[in-house]
């Protein structure tokens, strides 16, 4: 749950937000705005609020397209982070899934919007593996990250993402358990907003459009 | 121990179809059949050979409930029937040998609960593409049930 502190932080960031916005518009405009923007923003997010709980997007990976990522390749972007495998059929799918509609309700808003698809299965999902497979759902603006057992590790450590290999089967096959939170970080790359399969589309693109108006 | 419960749905798959061959001959033995209908169809397709999920409702129009206890496919090497379990905050695939319809209800075999595991596909299958998958049930009757391939999206 987030603390006091870190709830007058994002109270604070809205209300600089609106102070900046009014001086743009004519007066009663602005008033009418104020108001409803800043009673908007006082409102509880619809997601789990993590600002300040969470580092900021930092990690060194490989991305699919073989090349060196950095968090700081998407300063500039909302980032949406998910940790999954590519060989889960049913969880992951169902989450890539909902955030192609969540970006599909974005409309031109979702081109400032990054989905990064970091494998907790280093060992299967190579970079060719990881760019069919985001490819599958939405290569603009989805991109998969790998890295070696050590980066992924440290990175899973550093957001407190749960991942296990389950005992391989005869034929060398093997289920992960891992967690199908979906983190986001704004445009500055510090840690927002954390989606649960219990988030719906409609509430994450909601809080999503939120933070981009907070940080543009 | 994963081998051991596979070889163990593969032998009770033989039985049961053996089962389902010899009560074709004793309609008698049907007098449940043709309670069960399956509806929404559907395998999200994923790419090169990973496993795809099959996702369809079971409605059962009997008076008894009635038990998913196989499922296999002319299309696929390997089908199972797998249910996503939530521990806390992390989740988990695990096979299951069988799932109820309850009498007079459905079953929704959908996203994050219960899915058909389907890997080793014998042919190249791609979204808009119909694949058949046998459902078998405790009460004797089969279901040849034609899914929809879909794009990961769900388009």
């Amino acid at each position: 749950m987030p603390t006091t502190s870190a709830s007058s932080r994002s109270t604070f960031r809205a209300r600089l937000a609106c102070g900046a916005r009014s001086l743009r518009r004519a007066a009663i405009v602005a008033g009418a705005l104020l108001l409803v923007a800043c009673s908007h923003s006082g409102e509880p997010w619809q997601l789990t609020n993590v600002s300040g709980h969470l580092p900021d997007l930092d990690f060194a990976l490989t991305a699919d397209d073989g090349q060196p990522v950095t968090g700081a390749s998407f300063r500039g972007r909302t980032t949406l982070v998910y940790f999954g495998y590519t060989h889960c059929p049913d969880v992951c799918p169902e989450t890539m899934a909902r955030l192609m509609q969540v970006i599909a309700k974005l409309g031109p808003d979702a081109g400032k919007v990054r989905i990064l698809f970091i494998s907790v299965d280093p060992a299967r999902d190579t970079p060719q593996a990881l760019h069919a497979y985001v490819g599958a759902f939405d290569a603009q603006h989805a991109r998969g990250l790998t890295g070696s057992d050590a980066q992924i590790e440290s990175l899973a450590r550093r957001y407190r993402v749960a991942y296990q290999m389950e005992t391989r089967d005869a034929d060398g096959s093997y289920e992960v358990t891992h967690s199908s939170a979906v983190y986001v970080f704004d445009a500055q790359g510090h840690a927002r907003l954390l989606a649960t399969d219990r988030d719906t589309p409609e509430a994450i693109a909601h809080d999503l459009r939120r933070v981009m108006n907070d940080t543009a | 121990m994963t081998k051991n419960l596979k070889a163990l749905t593969v032998t009770l798959g033989c039985a049961l179809s053996t089962f389902g061959a010899l009560a074709a001959f004793a309609p008698a033995a049907h007098a449940a059949a043709g309670t069960l209908s399956a509806q929404d169809a559907w395998v999200r397709w994923l790419p090169g050979d990973l496993p795809a999920a099959g996702y369809v409702t079971l409605k059962n129009d009997g008076d008894q409930p009635v038990d998913l206890v196989g499922v296999s496919s002319d299309a696929y090497g390997m089908v199972m029937l797998h249910q996503t379990v939530s521990n806390g905050s992390t989740q988990k695939m695990v096979m299951v040998h069988k799932a109820t319809v309850p009498a007079h209800g459905t079953l929704a075999i959908a996203p994050g609960g219960y899915h058909l595991m389907l890997e080793k596909a014998k042919h190249k299958v791609a979204p808009g593409d119909t694949v058949n998958v046998k459902l078998q049930f405790s009460d004797g009757e089969t279901l040849d049930t034609p899914f929809a391939v879909k794009a990961p999206s769900g388009q």
